[in-house]
């Protein structure tokens, strides 16, 4: 517990020069192709197999990964490349890309050799979607709350109870989840979860799609009623799930994606202020810039950490609290900044409809994969503060 | 990124600040005593000129161990012209004049004002926002000579000083030329402008304003441990650590900008566009980091921090003060938003992603 936080300035090395044209070119291909409109903002579309399935034939999910499971032992800022153009593009990447951030790396920690032969090679072959089963009716951000239980049996375990506003789900293949498997002790609230593997065609297990504010789907519940889980689905240690949640949260926590999900505003502000834009939209968009640039170098910064096998939980906290909050008001701020801009130029439709897809998706971007506050709490306990 | 040997600069320089400039004594210092013998010790390690080489009269060190020095005038909140002598020195280089081992400042400070250079080699000219151009014996300038630019060494006795204070009390100065004598002028390196100077000056007070950021959490964590309120230390309240963990975000934001930019000019042989992305952004984010971070440190230390006697405003001015120096955020932002808006969408991502 220290206040001293680190953010050495690492640079992207050579290869990752070479892979960054590579993956525009291979992107600019699917546009040319029409697989998916670079200029839409939003996940409208986001889960498309057959793209996920040649991203895989790159070598572009699981890179990181050891090649004898599929993976292409390639580095995190190689990684930190594909993830950041992907962003950029918008490519549809959902189907993918929680099994490549994720799920994949707790399986190469946590699952049993045979599951980690048959899991992780099709996870990079771009075959496999992921969800991720932590929330419950009753348990969000108070992840140890969880009711949901697994109950052993014969061979395996019987799964009852439900997870909640689970993203994917009503397409995923597998889901990550918490499971009780003991009641908490007095000593310590955090004890008696457990993470399986759950495969989403188990009889028994049922998903009932929620749409979102925005009116797309995204969101399920996902009802498990007496499903069976083998012995060799357990993941890690019996009733320990919450040591192995830490480490997990680096990974999770820093990305590009935690900063660019609303990126399409800045470009269509860019298109509307023109070439020689007046000192107040100008000075705006500067700043915007300067904040933008800050995150990415903070963002490779934490990459950099991680391919140094660092565990950088309380930067990666941080990137992804200060990421959030700016891609979420950046629809405002680009909002404000085209007030003035000519009603008669080119780009307003286009700007108008991007800022209503901003606007509408930028509520959740501090609540998914750990709240603001969550975050800060995390944050506070690196600092020694609790 | 910073090697061992800047590491070393770095903890040398840590520790003479911590023996002749720790805050608490120069706070209650009332004749500025501290400052002489600080000067002493900084000159005898070679810190002072650190950016001049050995055959110019400095210790010849890496633009790398130059900032790691920074970092620690920074974290001290130092208000002593080592900063300035710094870039003074760094300035002669560029043109070969050898530094004298005096402490200096340099001129201009603000980017849209002009010194000039007549046919007779005498300065003329306007230079406001000095940085302790009165306590410095030297000033290192850059001047025009309606052709070129020319770094010239002058006298502060040659010029007119009008004293004036920053919002932490140190000397911020207008310095009058008025057919001034510069000791020496030199030519400056082809394609050298104001503006690389005016960047140089932004990517020193950057790594400065992150350096403080730093202290004041240091600061601010320990003090929300201490401080017992409702029964328990005020660090226990979420309220607080929410506070405190954002100052910890903006403490981090500054240090990574501040860093990068600091890496970039190290490791360039020219201000491209791309180190002026960095450049100017360190300075944007940094100073916006200053704002937010002081007023966060101030409301975790309530009352006692806004008294004369603690430490606190020695670092919280100060920082605040450092945003005005060489072009101040909003300058800056508007410089960058037309070099983006000029670029256009299209190439756009390909610069902020481009190292």
């Amino acid at each position: 517990m220290s206040t001293a936080l680190r953010f050495d300035p690492i640079r992207l090395p050579p290869e990752c020069g070479a892979l960054r044209k590579e993956v525009r070119a291979f992107l600019t291909e699917h546009i040319a192709a029409g697989t998916f409109d670079p200029h839409h903002g939003g996940h409208g579309e986001s889960y498309n197999r057959a793209f996920s399935k040649s991203v895989g034939a790159k070598g572009w999910i699981g890179m990181t990964w050891p090649k004898k499971y599929g993976g292409h032992e390639r580095s995190q800022l190689e990684r930190f490349v594909v993830t950041e153009e992907f962003r950029v593009a918008n490519a549809p990447s959902n189907l993918h890309f929680v099994a490549d951030r994720q799920s994949g790396p707790i399986l190469l920690k946590y699952a049993s050799e045979h599951i980690k032969q048959d899991i992780l090679p099709r996870i990079c072959r771009g075959e496999l979607c992921f969800a991720i089963g932590m929330s419950e009716p009753g348990s969000g951000s108070d992840l140890f709350a969880a009711k949901a239980k697994a109950t052993k049996v014969e061979n395996g375990w019987r799964i009852n109870g439900s997870k909640i506003w689970t993203t994917s789900a009503h397409v995923a293949d597998y889901m990550l989840a918490l499971f009780r498997t003991s009641p908490p002790t007095k000593e310590n609230r955090r004890h008696g979860l457990t993470q399986f593997l759950v495969d989403l065609k188990t009889p028994g297990i049922s998903v009932h799609p929620i749409n979102q504010m925005t009116g797309l789907p995204g969101f399920n519940e996902v009802v498990f009623a007496d499903a069976f889980v083998p012995d060799d689905h357990l993941l890690g240690e019996i009733d320990g799930a919450w040591k192995q949640a830490t480490s997990e949260l680096a990974y999770e926590r820093s990305g590009p994606e935690r900063f660019l999900d609303t990126f399409y505003v800045m470009l269509e502000l860019i298109r509307a202020v023109g070439p020689e834009p007046d000192l107040r939209s100008a000075e705006g968009l500067g700043r915007l810039v300067a904040q933008l640039h800050t995150l990415r170098r903070m963002s490779v910064s934490v990459a950099g950490m991680l391919q140094a096998g660092k565990e950088p939980v309380v930067e990666g906290s941080i990137v992804k609290d200060l990421g959030t909050l700016w891609e979420q008001k950046l629809p405002a701020r680009v909002r404000e900044l085209a007030a003035f801009v000519d009603p008669e130029m080119t780009n307003r439709a286009t700007l108008d409809e991007q800022l209503a897809i901003a606007t509408t998706i930028a509520p959740k971007l501090t609540i998914q994969g750990g709240t603001t506050e969550i975050l800060r709490g995390i944050i506070a306990r690196g600092l020694g503060l609790r | 990124m910073p090697g061992e040997a800047s590491h070393l600069v770095a903890e040398t320089a840590a520790r003479i600040l911590a023996d002749f400039a720790d805050p608490q004594t120069v706070n209650r210092d009332t004749d500025g005593s501290w400052k002489t013998r600080l000067w002493n010790a900084l000159n005898a390690a070679g810190l002072t000129l650190a950016w001049v080489p050995e055959t110019l009269g400095g210790s010849g060190a890496s633009i790398a161990d130059g900032f790691a020095i920074l970092g620690a005038a920074g974290r001290a909140a130092l208000a002593a012209p080592l900063a300035e002598t710094l870039a003074a020195g760094w300035l002669l280089a560029q043109g070969g004049i050898e530094a004298p081992a005096t402490s200096m400042t340099v001129a201009p400070c603000r980017p849209r004002e002009r010194i000039t250079i007549d046919a007779e080699g005498e300065l003329n000219g306007r230079a406001s926002g000095v940085p302790f151009a009165r306590e410095a014996a030297h000033i290192a300038v850059l001047v025009q000579d309606g052709v070129s630019e020319r770094i010239a060494l002058i006298q502060i006795q040659e010029c007119c000083v009008s004293e004036g204070r920053n919002v932490a009390g140190d000397p911020v100065d207008t310095v009058l030329f008025e057919g001034a004598k510069p000791l020496r002028v030199a030519a400056a390196p082809p394609g050298f402008t104001q503006d690389i100077l005016m960047l140089m000056g932004s990517v020193i007070r950057s790594v400065e304003i992150a350096g403080a950021l730093e202290t004041i959490l240091a600061l601010s964590v320990a003090y929300a441990n201490e401080r017992i309120a409702f029964e328990r230390p005020i660090g226990k309240f979420q309220a607080v650590q929410q506070n405190l963990a954002r100052l910890a975000g903006e403490t981090a934001a500054a240090i990574a900008v501040a860093g990068s930019a600091a890496d970039a000019v190290a490791g360039a042989d020219q201000f491209d566009d791309d180190v002026f992305l960095e450049v100017v952004s360190a300075k944007i984010r940094t100073a916006e980091a200053a704002a937010e971070g002081a007023a966060i440190a101030h409301q975790v230390f309530g009352a006692i921090g806004f008294t004369q006697e603690h430490v606190l405003h020695r670092f919280t001015l100060r920082m605040l003060a450092w945003r005005d120096d060489f072009g101040n955020e909003s300058y800056w932002a508007n410089e960058l938003g037309k070099r983006a808006a000029c670029r256009g969408a299209e190439e756009f991502w390909p610069w902020v992603a481009s190292r």
